[in-house]
């Protein structure tokens, strides 16, 4: 059985077509305007590399932020569900789901079966999200793919007095007017990132084995700093890219015939 | 002899010279990068109004988040204390003052000899704050001093779901991308600016007569959305709800006693 999952973030959209348990096809794009348009342009794209065509999936469903505005899918799935059933599939030992957004941050506890136990959400404030650190990259002037690396070269990472996004920035701006090397204050955006990552973390009480989905999960300087702060290692996600594990467990869950209405 | 009081703000600087229970001057000028040279400038315009020279001041109290850095203040005071004592001199039926500063917010509960019995700050979250209109204003192209009239010409007020900062400008690009008026964008932006800092303000219970005071006072339609928000109407002071702070300065400078500082 061919299916598919569609996730429609507020920054990217991803979308993933599976057949037992394996990907045929994944794209992942900026997200556009219009979450109609994201979807049909990024399922379009991973049919396209799985060389099938929307007739021949059995089923799709949709998640994420625009999810109720993708055309094609049959039903959709909450974001806990999907990201938690994805994770799964990434790291079959995981407990503990840490997805890092564009502009959420979830953690979700997992029992030893893979249902959710129990989640928390932050949706309310841009500090702790991937929106923190586009915000940061642009002050910095580097790419947001490029803060990772950046922050591996630190030699005394700065620490960040503000948490708000806003006070944050102008912390940056003095930093750099200060002439601190632009790695060090990179390494403290990662930081402080990670902070804020692991107050919510804290509030859920991780449980091993613990992994991070989502984009920001590919800045090796949040993860690095979140190990430290939660003195626990993250069970690396190698399977596939970690920013697809909502599309993944929307296809996974269509499988199984688990879409809502 | 006269007495000042100045107010360093983050993004304003104000001073206050009285006499004899009587306000002889005031000034409020925008801040530069040195404190101290703001400091400075903001009393020597206010002395200059007045006709005195710093040598016809018997005391200066400084306040502010830049009070430390004020080169001529005898004393420095609690911003809490300042604008305690200025709304309360300004009308003694005050039981709470609501402070909205350029980058921060306060609510002081008065008992009714006008000393502080409470106080809440938020200096954490840029929302509720005057920075919140700040961006906002830029975001939507339109100068921070016409948002009332604009929101004056308002007919249907547009919810503002986001709290933050971050998310509240992007959903107010997306509003103004989506052909919204701006008039019903920026009367939303107060009802949402007004229901942030009611919140904080109801944490330590909001007993009337209330006063608002700090720049964002100046706009009516804050005003009017404050209001609407705590469901009373606000106690009416004479003169600038933006020098309060440094008039409260300047009421504790007179009350000093001569010898000590």
């Amino acid at each position: 059985m061919i299916t598919a999952g569609c996730d429609v973030g507020s920054l990217t959209s991803k979308a993933v077509v599976m057949k037992k348990g394996r990907i045929l096809g994944w794209a992942v794009i900026k997200s556009k305007s219009d979450p109609g348009a994201s979807a049909e342009s990024v399922m379009g794209s991973a049919l396209t590399r799985a060389g099938l065509s929307m007739g021949e999936v059995e089923d799709c469903l949709g998640t994420g932020y625009g999810r109720e505005r993708i055309p094609f899918v049959s039903g959709t799935a909450s974001e806990i569900a999907c990201h938690g059933r994805g994770a799964r599939w990434l790291v079959p030992s995981a407990r503990t789901v840490i997805d890092v957004g564009g502009q959420d941050c979830k953690v979700i506890r997992l029992d030893a079966a893979g249902r959710v136990v129990r989640f928390a959400t932050n949706d309310k404030c841009a500090s702790g999200t991937g929106r923190f650190l586009e915000v940061m990259a642009r002050v910095l002037g580097i790419g947001l793919e490029d803060l990772g690396a950046l922050s591996a070269r630190a030699r005394s990472p700065v620490t960040l007095p503000s948490t708000c996004t806003v006070w944050a920035q102008a912390d940056v701006i003095r930093f750099l007017n200060d002439d601190m090397a632009i790695e060090d204050v990179g390494a403290g955006v990662n930081n402080a990132m990670a902070g804020r990552v692991a107050g919510l973390v804290g509030g859920i009480g991780p449980e091993r084995e613990v992994c991070m989905t989502g984009g920001v999960a590919k800045n090796a300087g949040v993860a690095v700093a979140l190990e430290n702060l939660l003195g626990m290692r993250l069970k690396k996600v190698v399977k596939a890219d970690p920013q697809l594990a909502g599309a993944i467990g929307a296809a996974l869950l269509a499988g199984e015939g688990r879409g809502g209405g | 002899m006269a007495v000042a009081g100045c107010d360093i703000g983050s993004l304003t600087a104000k001073a206050v010279l009285m006499e004899k229970g009587r306000v002889l001057a005031s000034a409020v000028i925008p801040v530069g990068p040195r404190a101290r040279e703001s400091a400075e400038a903001v009393m020597e315009t206010a002395l200059e109004r007045a006709g005195l020279s710093m040598s016809d001041l018997a005391r200066t109290v400084g306040t502010g988040y830049g009070r430390k850095r004020i080169p001529f203040a005898d004393r420095v005071e609690s911003e809490i204390a300042c604008h305690a004592r200025g709304a309360w001199w300004r009308a003694p039926v005050v039981r709470t003052v609501i402070d909205i500063g350029g980058q921060d917010a306060k609510a002081i509960k008065l008992d009714d000899r006008g000393r502080v019995i409470r106080f809440i700050y938020n200096d954490k979250c840029a929302s509720g704050t005057g920075r919140f209109l700040e961006i906002m204003a830029e975001a939507l192209e339109v100068e921070i001093e016409g948002m009332a009239e604009l929101a004056s010409r308002s007919t249907q007020r547009i919810g503002i779901s986001s709290q933050c900062v971050v998310f509240a400008e992007t959903e107010i690009i997306s509003l103004v991308n989506a052909g919204r008026s701006r008039a019903d964008i920026v009367a939303g932006l107060h009802q949402a600016m007004a229901g942030r800092v009611a919140s904080l303000a109801r944490s330590i219970e909001v007993v009337p007569e209330v006063a608002l005071t700090g720049g964002v006072a100046k706009n009516p339609d804050l005003v009017r959305a404050m209001e609407e928000t705590l469901g009373i109407r606000l106690a009416v002071l004479d003169g600038d709800p933006q020098i309060n702070g440094a008039l409260g300065a300047a009421l504790l400078a007179s009350e000093m006693d001569p010898g000590s500082g």
